[in-house]
Order: structure tokens, then sequence, then C-alpha cells
């Protein structure tokens, strides 16, 4: 009763001023790497009234080789043990790479970072365009998912909660104050999709008009919206040597966000047999089939509904 | 006026004559997968095979499953020094083992050893190479050479067996743009290209579109060892023309992308002033050509490297002549 009361109130926060678009923190997901190119070039389009949003390449070297990454996945590098790191000669240059990030957006958790940090990624599974944030930073960023959610025409707008409650965040917009990650899909590594390239500009610019209202003062109203919450993964099945012996079946494929209820067929193997989910609750999976996880084991992530309650918002 | 008259006497001559050609019975036949290690369809499947390869058994024929590129299979990546299904050519087979050759290269002479030599008698008899690609060309076969009239009855046997689905035919004969294809070792080399499917990614209908494909040629095979008689037949093919590149800055940037009108349209008719390329500005680069080209391998992943963001060509008809195994 007292935390209902407690969320209803008037929450206030800082004016941001200080924001960051990243593109290229996966070298071979292209949308973000192509706008964040186009932005330097002509900065305009990331200019408001109130604040100059700065657009940087997160990893240059995976870039230049169109790959994912060099040395280490960085975004999964964001986290203190890296940050604190010491140089050494042998390090992914990754770890390299996420302490200068560091340096120059953050330092992580301190009063100099950035206000926001905004991170355009890709993947290959069928996500529509997803708004993925972090579950211990929920109240500018779910202010903003809701925005694009209500002003944002081209699409529907899941929004994903990433890391578990307990769980350090390790992507590359925790180095600033706040963060939020747009994952626009399906779209093969090393290619440029025009329709989806033109989406990802407009939730950026969407993005940014929220911020310069924010900052102008508007209020914005306590609302109730639904979140798919990250509860952990699921494998291909394997072969004792490791190689995978089924393909994720063609019923799922395709199917992030929809229901999958336990005896719905997951996988179908070489020899022609389903395999079948065997938990014992409905869930959403998401990133199925997403090229970059076959090396991390994951053929797709489980995800749970979730509603989340938000506060009003108001600048200090 | 004189040309044009000869060559459809020879037409009609070719679709008159009632003489049969007789084939050698083609009796070593191999499967290639990860040609381009990320290309996922063929890597597993010939993988499966390897492992349980009664699917791919015919009566009269021996059938090898082969992975290719065994390194950039592993590693997930279309190549490790350069494209292995460029380099079957007189010069690099050719070339002296050193130690900085190029991986490839010396996979190339690995694999003209086993399954070659190229040209010569003892060359396997067929070799279908899988690959995949990020274009939505669907079911394609590539036909490496217009004359070859068993291709042409096997592509034709194939055509009809996934009917009504298509399977279109890519011809990649061209007095200048030479690919020397992994495949171009067999006496029949056949590329069977699936998409779209992203780099790196297994799916199961692309999966299913290329076993089906094998399948059928496969049986193709085995019937015309057989000794079965296949009439004449015409086929329709693309015939590639050019390549494409995309508009570059002085820094050889990318400053446009294949417009949305233009992507996943592969094989649909391309007139002049239809859209190709988007800007960053979002002005549209139309096409000028004056002819109706069918583009091609739009936006495969792979060719931006190649400067190549879709393929033109043009529809011809193929006719073989009518074909049966002299082995019988």
């Amino acid at each position: 009763m007292q935390e209902a009361a407690c969320m209803a109130a008037l929450q206030r926060l800082q004016p941001v001023s200080h924001v960051a678009v990243s593109g290229g923190t996966h070298g071979n997901e292209m949308s973000g790497i192509y706008l964040v190119k186009h932005w330097l070039r002509e900065p305009s389009a990331l200019q408001r009234d109130s604040f100059s949003a700065t657009p940087f390449l997160a990893n240059p070297l995976a870039i230049e080789r169109c790959v994912r990454y060099v040395g280490r996945d960085l975004n999964r590098t964001f986290t203190k043990q890296f940050l604190n790191s010491k140089a050494a000669w042998d390090e992914p240059y990754e770890v390299q790479r996420a302490r200068e990030i560091n340096q120059l957006y953050g330092p992580k958790g301190s009063a100099q970072a950035f206000d926001f940090l905004f991170e355009l990624h890709n993947t290959t599974a069928n996500v529509g365009a997803c708004l993925i944030a972090s579950v211990q930073d929920n109240l500018l960023p779910m202010h903003l998912c809701h925005f694009i959610q209500t002003h944002c025409t081209l699409g529907h707008y899941p929004i994903l909660l990433y890391n578990l409650p307990d769980q350090e965040a390790y992507s590359i917009s925790s180095v600033a104050k706040h963060g939020l990650a747009f994952e626009l899909g399906p779209q093969p590594q090393g290619v440029l999709r025009a329709d989806l390239l033109t989406q990802m500009g407009a939730l950026v610019a969407c993005a940014l008009d929220f911020i310069d209202l924010f900052n102008k003062g508007t209020t914005f109203p306590a609302f109730e919206t639904e979140a798919y919450r990250f509860i952990g993964s699921v494998d291909y099945p394997r072969h004792p040597d490791g190689e995978l012996c089924a393909s994720v079946h063609s019923k799922l494929q395709d199917k992030d966000f929809l229901p999958l209820r336990p005896g719905d067929p997951i996988f179908q193997t070489f020899s022609g047999e389903e395999i079948l989910y065997q938990g014992h609750a409905t869930i959403y999976p998401v990133f199925i089939n997403e090229a970059a996880y076959y090396e991390k084991k994951i053929a797709f992530n489980k995800t749970e509904k979730c509603s989340l309650s938000i506060p009003a918002l108001q600048r200090e | 006026m004189l040309n044009e008259f000869q060559q459809s006497l020879k037409l009609l001559n070719r679709m008159t004559s009632c003489s049969v050609v007789l084939g050698a019975p083609v009796r070593r036949v191999a499967i290639f997968g990860g040609t381009h290690g990320n290309e996922l369809s063929g890597v597993f499947l010939v993988k499966h095979w390897q492992k349980n390869g009664a699917e791919i058994q015919r009566s009269g024929l021996q059938v090898t499953p082969f992975i290719t590129n065994p390194r950039a299979v592993k590693k997930c990546t279309r190549y490790i020094d350069c494209d292995l299904n460029r380099v079957f050519d007189p010069d690099n087979l050719g070339r002296k083992v050193m130690e900085d050759i190029p991986y490839e290269v010396r996979k190339a002479q690995e694999i003209n050893n086993l399954f070659g030599p190229k040209g010569s008698d003892v060359a396997y008899d067929l070799i279908f190479d899988l690959h995949n690609t990020t274009s939505n060309m669907g079911g394609t076969l590539i036909l490496e050479n217009s004359g070859n009239d068993f291709i042409i009855q096997m592509f034709h046997y194939i055509k009809n067996a996934l009917a009504p689905e298509s399977c279109p035919v890519f011809l990649i004969e061209h007095p200048n743009l030479k690919y020397a294809t992994t495949r171009s070792i067999a006496k029949h080399p056949v590329g069977v290209e699936v998409g779209p499917q992203p780099q790196g990614v297994l799916r199961a209908d692309i999966l299913d579109k290329m076993r089906k494909i094998i399948k059928h040629g496969l049986d193709f095979v085995r019937i015309f060892n057989e000794g079965e008689e296949f009439p004449p037949c015409t086929i329709e093919v693309y015939r590639i023309i050019e390549k494409v590149d995309y508009p570059r800055n002085k820094n050889d940037e990318i400053i446009a992308i294949i417009h949305p009108c233009l992507q996943d349209q592969d094989w649909q008719p391309l007139n002049k002033g239809d859209p190709v390329f988007l800007t960053c500005d979002g002005e549209t680069i139309a096409y000028e050509g004056d002819s109706t080209v069918y583009p091609t391998f739009v936006n495969e992943a792979a060719y931006y490297e190649k400067k190549q963001a879709f393929v033109k060509t043009v529809k011809v008809k193929l006719t073989a002549k009518g074909l049966r195994s002299s082995s019988s």
C-alpha cells in the first residue's frame, strides 16, 4: 500500500545535457554504423534546443573488418572487472577500448558520466524494433520507451529488460547515468537494409525529441506498461562432440515475442525429429536464431511478461 | 542479319534433330559444403550426411559429402585468406606450395587433387556446391556453361519436380567475368544457392529447400544411369550481364544503399526509371538503362567488399538435346 502510494508520486530527475549515440559496438551490425558515420559528417540531425547528442563509433577495428568483435564481445566488457583492470600487452582489444569509452563517456557510476547513452544494434532475429533497458535503471528510459510507443508510428516497440536483478549491467550504455539500446531486426550481419535504417533513424530522432521536452520541463504522467523480462536462455541440442544436431524449428523461427507454450515444437533435428518445449509455463522467446549467439550457446532467450507501474516524471 | 539467320537455322536444326546425345554415365558425385564457412545450410547438411549418408546414396553411383574449407567453417567466416570459390584457375592451381601461399589456394590444390584434376578424364563426374546468400534468391541453380546438355536436362528435371515452387537458373557464362569456382573441377559443375539466410544462421526452411534440390538432382542421376531417355527440353535461365556497385564518395565509402523498392526483389524485372538506390539524404537513384533487366544477388553481405550491390541478368532460353546414358 505504502509502495503504491510512493510510486504514484511525481519523480524528479536532473536535466539531460550530455547525450551520446553509439554505433558499431558490434562491427557487423550495419544500421548503427551507417547512421553514426552519416551523423559524424552531418551532425545537425542530432541537435535539439537544449542539447546536442554526440555520435561515436564504439569498435572501429571490428567495423573495419566487418566482424562482431576482434578479441572479445565489447558489449559484455563494461563491468568493474574490466573497466578497473590495468592495461596488459596481451589483453583483448575490446578491454582497452572499453576503458577508453569509460573515460570518454563515464566513468561508470560517477557524477561526470554522460547523462544518456544510446546504443544501436541489429539482430538476425525477427524482434522488430525492440527497446532494451536494464532492470536497474528504469524511470527515465521507461518514460522514453513509452514516448516512443505513443509517438513513433513506424512499428511496434516491445520493451525488453535484459539483465537479471542481481546482475551487474555490462553493456556500453551502462557507463552513462541512463541508457537504452535500440535492437532492430531481422537484418543479416554485414547487410544494410533501407527499411531498418529508416526506422532506426526515426527512433533516434523521436528519443532526442523526448529528451528535449523533458529538459524543457514537460511533465510526463504516470503510466502502466508491459515489458518482457529476461529469465534465461536455451541452447541448441548438440552431439557429444559439441556439434549442433538440430536447428530452430520452422514453427518457432521468426516468432520472437510470441507465446511459447509447454509442448510447442522448438527444434527439429537433421534426421527429422521434433523437440518440444518442456517448461511448465508459457514464455516469450526472443533473439531466436541470432547469428552471434551460436557461440554463446543460445538458441533463444526466454522472457516472461511483466507489468510495470511507472510514476510521473519531471525535471528538477 | 545473316548472323541472325544462321542462328535461327542452328536453333531450328537443334529443335528438329531427332538425334539423342549419348552421355557417359555419372558415377562419381561429390557434394561440397562450407566453401564459404558462414553459409550454414551446406555446412550442416554435409556434416549430417557424413554421419548418416543413407539419404544421399543412390544405386549405381558413389556420392561423397565433403567440407571444402574446414578452417573457415570452424571460425564461421567466409574465408581465411581469400575467397576459395574464386581460385580454381590454372594460375592458382599450379602455384608452388610455399610458406606464404594463402590457405585457400593450398586448400584448392588439395581439393583439385582429390576431386579433379580440373579438365582431366579422372575428374569427378558431378559436383554440387552448396551455398547460401543473404539475397532473396530462393532456391537457385547455377549453371556455368550454356552448352552442357546433361546439366540443362538435370535442371529441367529439378524444376519440374519442385513446381509450383520456382527454381531459377542463373547462368554465369560471360566473356570477361570469370569465376573459377570450386565445383569447376568436375565434368559437370552445379552450384546451389539458397536464400535469404544471414551468414552464420541456419534456417530450417532454407535447409529444407536445399535438401530437396539435392534429392531431385541425385534422383535424376540415378534415372539417367539406369538408361532413361530424356527428350529435348528448353529451360528459361537468367544470364549474367554485369555487376553494379554501390554509389561511393571519394573515400570509397558507400553513400547510398539498396532502395526498399529493389530490396528482396531478386529475379523481378527492373525497368528504366525504377528506384535502385537510396542516399543518406533520402534521395532516390533510378535505373537508367533502356532495356529491362532482372537483378539478382541484391544486397548480398559478402559482396560489399567485392563492390557489388547487385548483378544484372537477362532472361534467355536454353535448349538441350535429347539425352541418354551411353552405357545402356
